[in-house]
């Protein structure tokens, strides 16, 4: 038991995470459960907007109670390791600055590639594991034809989440077990259930792990009155497309791509936002109908099936999490550019999101649109 | 995992109850069980089974049974003598690098319209008694200084703080415990007026503890009901717990005196020494000054001492970084932290405390842990230059 190579759990106090523990201990394995405390939830409660007790999900003692639990229920040791800083730095920074900066950001994306797989993955390898495996729904492979790591999406589709994941390197994949790939949710439910994990009926998570209530707009303000910062103004004007000034609006953090509510300005027909400028402070509103574009350019991509690929590749393409990937042709215009062109125009391309390129089921690579 | 050899170097958390002073308490969970409070046979037994304790710690302290007064543990002990004595509108000395008991009871007190000082400490967490004299203002109440830092292990100038408080007529408070059983003392010396000690980090069980209050020290209780403890601490008596800290007490007396606290400094300093000749860029906080025997407080540089703690954990070794928070993750130590220490070093500073449990084997087998364990970290750490690794 003590020869067989030692693996470390992300362990959430979820059930997909616990349920991860529980079937590589039943395999043998030698196992250290790991929970990363990133935001003190208690740092914002109180202040205007936020709720007075501390009711999010992230980091709750709640969850390290319900984690530490799992780890004595099957026997392993746990700890829980502190990355505040980083994830602050790398995560909630960057979140507050793309809506200010009138993108929609996709703080689980950021927190997988700076936290998850590179910091936890660090001090998993320090303290003698030489891989890590969380309760992401994805499969990985090796494809030794080409001698690269597969990163491909999960059997149950409606729960995949390799959209979140596509900025894994080789080095990662390599180091990392996703041994839910292969199941469905309910079974998954139902293997925790027969290790007599308590917390098999325990609910998803949905909501941004540091937001609570889900409400980001409270959120960003009541993060910048911590730091002492003033709240920038964003408001400015509410365009058409042909530049026609419609109206004031109140800032655009306060919108995104796609948004038919809350423009405050009554026309005949529905009126959507199309684009936003962050530098003029503009929201570029129009009809439904011009909400559909062919042509997205995605920045810090990360090809994972293949090198930088040197010709265009016909791939489906998804541009946010609840989007079935669509046909485009995809080509890499620089070290980490590339330029998507769909068949069929695709509705609210959203800067801020990620684009992510799939092979049938392999996820080929990925990057952000700008 | 289960065939690990499990070495123990994090006393000052809490120590093993030793197996005389488990003997000792023993008979008074079952066979002799009365309340201290009953008048017959059964609380007779008990009660002088209490008073014998009480004899037995204040030996310890250098004071008389009357003046020892048993709480549920250190953070009681001071938070008796802190809120016993520290009304609205007074001003209580502190410092920088006190126990949370000691920090947090501070807090509260300003949330009570009290004013409270924290004095700083210099680059050898040492208070300075002249920053104490200089704190002093005409409502100050109490100064409370700790006697020996948890976390360095550093001794404070307590008799000197002492003669400050004595001078200027206001009580002092110490908190002895990391002190008791380590160094020898006597709160005459020191001429404390409240002093605290906890059973738990002396061998005897968690949940007693003392506090010393010197003869006509008026304390207001923390606690209101029977006239226990010479109505300074209502409740009925933990008499297992205060028997075991009793015994532990005259064992931690004779160990200062037959060279038992030798021992353990000895090899501390084998340790000590040990890993920092076999590990570069590590240095001790604290070590430029007088120490408790047992604790060495080491930074290395590069490193996550969180995840050094963690790695040896897992190889079998337990030693402790900083302070726990709630979920059990590590924060950077107020305490190195005062002491000047950058927030990366204060991170990558662990905490080596013995006892006398503790053998030269041990000590010889965690040497050929930690520098191997060290080097790993700092193989995969993102901070460690190129030329560290040579």
């Amino acid at each position: 038991m003590t020869d067989s190579p030692t693996i470390a759990v992300a362990m959430s106090g979820g059930v997909d995470s616990s349920t991860v523990a529980a079937l590589l201990r039943a395999d043998g394995y030698n196992l250290v459960g790991l929970t990363m405390q990133l935001w003190n939830q208690r740092r914002l409660a109180g202040r205007e907007g936020m709720p007075e007790a501390v009711q999010g999900r992230c980091c709750s003692l709640d969850d390290v109670y319900d984690a530490r639990r799992v780890a004595e229920t099957i026997g392993i040791p746990y700890y829980v390791v502190s990355h505040e800083e980083r994830f602050e730095q790398e995560v909630v920074r960057p979140f507050v600055a793309e809506y200010l900066g009138g993108r929609t950001p996709i703080p689980c994306s950021l927190c997988n590639n700076h936290l998850k797989f590179d910091q936890l993955l660090i001090t998993a390898r320090q303290i003698g594991a030489e891989r890590l495996a969380t309760g992401h729904y994805a499969r990985i492979g090796f494809d030794s034809a080409v001698g690269r790591w597969l990163l491909k999406r999960a059997v149950d589709s409606s729960r995949d989440q390799t959209y979140f994941l596509f900025g894994l390197t080789q080095d990662q994949l390599s180091r990392t077990l996703f041994p839910l790939g292969g199941l469905l949710k309910s079974e998954v439910r139902e293997i925790a259930r027969r290790h007599g994990l308590a917390l098999a009926d325990k609910p998803d998570s949905q909501e941004i792990c540091f937001v609570p209530g889900g409400d980001y707009k409270k959120f960003l303000v009541a993060y910048l009155a911590e730091h002492g910062e003033s709240f920038p103004d964003t408001s400015g004007e509410l365009v058409s497309s042909s530049g026609e000034v419609l109206g004031m609006h109140s800032g655009i953090h306060n919108f995104t791509v796609g948004q038919r509510k809350g423009l405050g300005v009554a026309t005949g027909s529905p009126l959507y936002v199309l684009q936003i400028n962050g530098e003029r402070r503009q929201v570029v509103v129009g009809g439904g109908e011009q909400l559909y574009s062919r042509i997205l350019h995605a920045k810090r991509v990360n090809w994972i099936a293949l090198g930088r690929p040197t010709s265009t590749l016909r791939l489906g393409v998804k541009i946010r999490h609840r989007h079935e990937p669509a046909s485009a042709m995809v080509e890499a215009i620089s070290a980490d550019e590339a330029m998507v062109t769909f068949d069929q125009p695709q509705r609210a391309i959203t800067p801020g999101q990620a684009a992510v390129f799939y092979d049938g089921d392999v996820v080929v690579g990925g990057g952000w649109i700008a | 995992m289960g065939s690990l050899r499990r070495i123990y170097f994090d006393n000052n958390a809490t120590t093993p109850v030793l197996p005389e002073v488990l003997e000792a308490m023993r008979p008074y969970f079952n066979e002799r069980f009365g309340n201290a409070s009953s008048i017959h046979h059964h609380g007779q037994e008990t009660r002088a089974a209490v008073e014998r304790a009480r004899e037995s710690v204040a030996a310890l302290l250098g004071c008389r049974a009357s003046e020892v007064v048993f709480t549920s543990g250190g953070t009681e002990a001071d938070n008796l003598a802190i809120f016993g004595l520290v009304k609205p509108g007074d001003h209580l000395i502190t410092s920088t690098i006190e126990h949370h008991a000691v920090l947090n009871s501070g807090k509260r007190l300003q949330e009570m319209n009290c004013e409270v000082t924290y004095v700083p400490v210099d680059v050898q967490g040492l208070v300075s008694p002249e920053d104490v004299r200089r704190a002093l203002r005409p409502n100050t109440r109490l100064i409370s200084i700790m006697m020996a830092n948890n976390e360095t292990g550093v001794l404070q100038p307590v008799e000197e703080i002492g003669r400050v408080a004595a001078e200027a007529d206001v009580y002092f408070h110490t908190d002895a415990v990391q002190a008791a059983g380590k160094v020898p003392f006597d709160v005459k010396r020191i001429a404390c007026d409240l002093l605290s000690i906890s059973g738990h980090k002396m061998h005897a069980p968690q949940g007693i503890g003392a506090l010393f209050v010197r003869k006509g020290t008026l304390l207001q209780p923390l606690f209101y009901g029977g006239s226990h403890e010479r109505s300074r601490r209502a409740g009925t008596e933990n008499v297992p717990a205060i028997v075991a800290l009793g015994t532990a007490a005259e064992i931690a007396r004779r160990g200062l005196s037959d060279g038992g606290v030798r021992q353990v400094a000895a090899l501390r300093d084998r340790l000590q020494a040990g890993v920092l000749a076999a590990v570069n860029a590590a240095e001790v906080n604290g070590g430029g000054v007088p120490r408790v025997p047992n604790t060495s407080n080491i930074y290395f540089d590069y490193i996550e001492g969180e995840a050094l703690v963690i790695a040896l954990d897992l190889k079998g070794l337990a030693v402790s970084t900083g302070a726990a928070c709630s979920s059990g993750a590590i924060e950077p130590s107020h305490v190195l932290t005062a002491m000047g220490l950058r927030p990366e070093r204060a991170r990558a500073s662990i905490r080596f405390s013995l006892s006398k449990q503790n053998t030269a084997e041990e000590v010889d087998l965690a040497l050929a842990l930690i520098p191997q364990a060290v080097e790993r970290l700092r193989e995969l750490s993102p901070a460690t230059p190129a030329v560290a690794n040579d």
